[in-house]
């Protein structure tokens, strides 16, 4: 059976603010969409909504892994269903080592009914394949005895996603600019481990500014948001088409998307003033 | 809390206690002006800084019965000790209470050979008072307040350790004091090293009911003479309608390191003073402090770190999370005496505040009278962030665990200053217990 992720007309509303206005995205196990779109369209929104952040109500529509209702589980339950997401911004955690926090989340992955307190992986099997796994994606062996994240520069923040994206193997993953505020060379990096790691291993929603990455990950398919709704969707080459050309096509094409658009960067920005 | 109270802390009460202890004179003389001095005292007022921040209002000292005098009346039926400071660790020796009565005393023969004396307070004050009588109240203040001067008149089932000169115990010594429900300790610990000694004392206190209800009115004190080394670990874990009342006091000398953590999770009030007095050049402390709560709890700290010779360290780390309406109070000081030059000291209170309906205070102070000095302190309250709590979500982690890891991460700078395994291992243990499911 192939595992598939459906998105039917979801929308998502912050505090009293709708952002995303019906979404309908289906995300097939082993195929790689790329999600592009101007900032404030709601790309990351739709990412954390299908994680269940609770400050991300949903207010209709739906969500199902192979059927079941993704909304009425719990974010761990999501997580332990197969879902992931690499955070653009991920959270650091002072004193907890990433070794630890990795042996504790891949066992609750790996064995979804584990209750709290029971046996974690052993020391020495979970050790053994996270040093190989690190040395597959040529990070240093020091990194799984740092605290999570913390005092990480933005680029080793981006790789500790991908080494959790290699250790938990979610059936489905959205990455959220997992390739923003590196260098090119960790560009590549980046691109090439996930290259490796997931593509058509998962189902991948790649949410990217940059092409780097969709060319070591050519999508399937490409959809571009706006104003909160999925306005297009066609092949890697209409990623291509935004890559060398922009958005302007698209924002003329749909006025009332990119009306809307406009506003809700309006209201952010009022916000981030207040 | 159910049984009836024999014997009360009063004149009769008082007398009953000087009956059942075959003690020295000297000792009885100290205990009847402790018992003078706490009939003429008044409770501490509300106003008073020390109490500002601590309510006692509701303590009721009549509601209480002294410690049990005889060893026979001791119920051992339901107090299965926890000894979690010693799992897998090879004693030297070791001392149980239960409800301010030693149960048990041991301790091993090469160590008494070289002259290492650990046992019962009272026994060996009659025993060997040329060790007990010199140091005894000297670190201790019977006249600091009431509770102080009422430990010292009906103080029990005290312990005393002694380290002759250059004997160094390469195994822990533990005590282990327990609180049935209802119960009452007035235990009393006296610890003194010679020149040159080294020891570690793993302390800890349970109730044998974690909920369970009592009243502590205890004393440490600690006498380091030049040049020794001592860890000393204490973990409280009384029931959580239990009362402590405890003043607590190290006195070292020149060149002498002392290690003291304190993990207080138990009680429902509890008012502490810690002092650490550096009288010697030299000698270096640290302290570890872990507070936390939960429910009601009120955990009061004030610690003092008194620099009274020049070119000696203290280093203070007090760090507490509080739960649901719970509330600790830190108040930290670093006393420099116009001697003490060259000193170095450094406070520090972290607090994590887990609840909106939880309250942390903490109020770090200098009081510096020399000019050649380096003193740091610090404070800082942050809340769980709700962020990081999804992020762990999003990787597996149940509320509770991620709440649980977030919390024993916040403690893992105490973590990394403990030496002992054990001790770490029993802390991180007693920590993820106390972690609640928030929602």
């Amino acid at each position: 059976m192939t595992h598939v992720l459906k998105i039917e007309d979801l929308h998502v509303s912050v505090g009293d603010k709708p952002i995303l206005r019906g979404v309908n995205l289906t995300l097939n196990h082993g195929e790689t969409h790329a999600l592009m779109g101007p900032n404030g369209s709601g790309k990351s929104t739709l990412g954390l909504a299908i994680m269940g952040h609770p400050g991300y109500e949903v207010t209709s529509g739906s969500i199902t892994l192979d059927g079941k209702d993704v909304l009425e589980m719990a974010p761990d339950e999501r997580a332990r269903a197969g879902i992931f997401m690499a955070f653009q911004r991920p959270m650091a955690i002072p004193g907890v080592k990433m070794a630890d926090f990795l042996r504790h989340a891949t066992t609750n992955v790996r064995r979804p009914d584990r209750k709290e307190g029971e046996e974690l992986i052993p020391m020495r099997e979970f050790r053994k394949e996270l040093r190989e796994k690190m040395e597959h994606l040529r990070m240093d062996s020091e990194f799984a005895r740092r605290y999570v994240n913390d005092g990480f520069s933005g680029g080793e923040m981006k790789r500790a996603e991908i080494l959790q994206l290699a250790m938990l193997q979610p059936k489905f993953a959205v990455l959220d600019e997992t390739d923003s505020g590196l260098d090119a060379d960790a560009v590549r990096l980046a691109s090439e481990s996930i290259a490796d790691i997931g593509h058509q291993k998962m189902g991948l929603l790649i949410i990217t500014h940059h092409d780097k990455l969709l060319e070591h990950n050519p999508p399937d398919f490409t959809h571009v948001m706006l104003g909160g709704r999925l306005v297009e969707t066609g092949g890697k080459e209409l990623a291509e088409e935004l890559h060398q050309h922009g958005y302007d096509r698209i924002r003329k094409a749909y006025p009332d998307a990119e009306a809307l658009n406009q506003k809700l960067l309006a209201e952010d920005a009022e916000e981030a003033l207040a | 809390m159910s049984q009836t109270i024999t014997h009360a802390f009063d004149a009769a009460g008082f007398d009953a206690l000087l009956a059942s202890q075959s003690e020295p004179d000297w000792l009885t003389t100290l205990r009847r002006e402790a018992f003078e001095h706490a009939q003429a005292m008044s409770w501490p007022e509300r106003r008073h800084e020390e109490w500002i921040r601590t309510d006692i209002r509701i303590f009721q000292l009549g509601k209480f019965g002294l410690p049990v005098l005889d060893p026979a009346d001791c119920d051992l039926a339901e107090t299965e000790p926890l000894h979690q400071l010693v799992e897998g660790v090879a004693l030297g020796g070791r001392i149980e209470t239960v409800d301010g009565c030693i149960t048990k005393e041991s301790l091993d023969e090469d160590l008494a050979a070289k002259g290492v004396v650990f046992g019962s307070l009272s026994k060996l004050a009659l025993s060997h008072p040329e060790l007990v009588r010199p140091y005894l109240f000297t670190a201790f203040d019977p006249d600091h307040d009431k509770f102080a001067a009422l430990h010292a008149a009906f103080m029990s089932g005290g312990q005393f350790l002694y380290v002759p000169r250059g004997v160094v115990i390469d195994r822990p010594l533990h005590i282990g004091s327990i609180l049935t429900d209802g119960g009452t300790d007035t235990t009393h610990t006296l610890v003194v090293l010679e020149d040159g000694a080294e020891a570690t004392l793993l302390h800890e206190s349970n109730s044998t009911d974690s909920g369970g209800a009592g009243l502590h009115l205890g004393s440490i004190e600690l006498v380091q003479k030049p040049g020794s080394n001592l860890r000393y670990v204490n973990l409280q874990e009384w029931g959580h309608k239990t009362y402590h009342f405890a003043q607590q006091k190290a006195v070292i000398d020149r060149d002498c390191s002392l290690q003291w953590t304190i993990a207080a999770m138990g009680s429902s009030l509890s008012k502490v003073n810690q002092s650490v007095d550096l009288v010697g050049p030299g000698a270096h402390s640290q302290v570890n402090g872990v507070m936390f709560t939960e429910g009601r709890q009120h955990l009061a700290y004030h610690t003092l770190q008194h620099h009274k010779a020049e070119s000696c360290r203290s280093d203070f780390l007090y760090k507490a999370a509080q739960q649901d309406k719970s509330r600790t109070v830190w108040r930290g000081m670093i006393k420099v005496d116009p001697a003490a030059q060259k000193t170095d000291g450094y406070q520090r209170n972290d607090n994590l505040v887990l609840s909106h309906h939880a309250r942390a205070d903490s109020i770090p102070g200098l009081e510096i009278e020399a000019d050649d000095v380096r003193c740091t302190h610090g404070s800082t309250t942050s809340k769980v962030d709700e962020d990081q709590i999804f992020y762990a979500r999003c990787r597996g982690f149940t509320r509770k665990e991620a709440t649980r890891m977030i919390v024993t991460g916040f403690f893992q700078q105490i973590f990394d200053r403990i030496t002992i395994d054990s001790v770490r291992e029993a802390l991180g243990a007693a920590i993820a217990r106390q972690v609640r499911e928030y929602e």
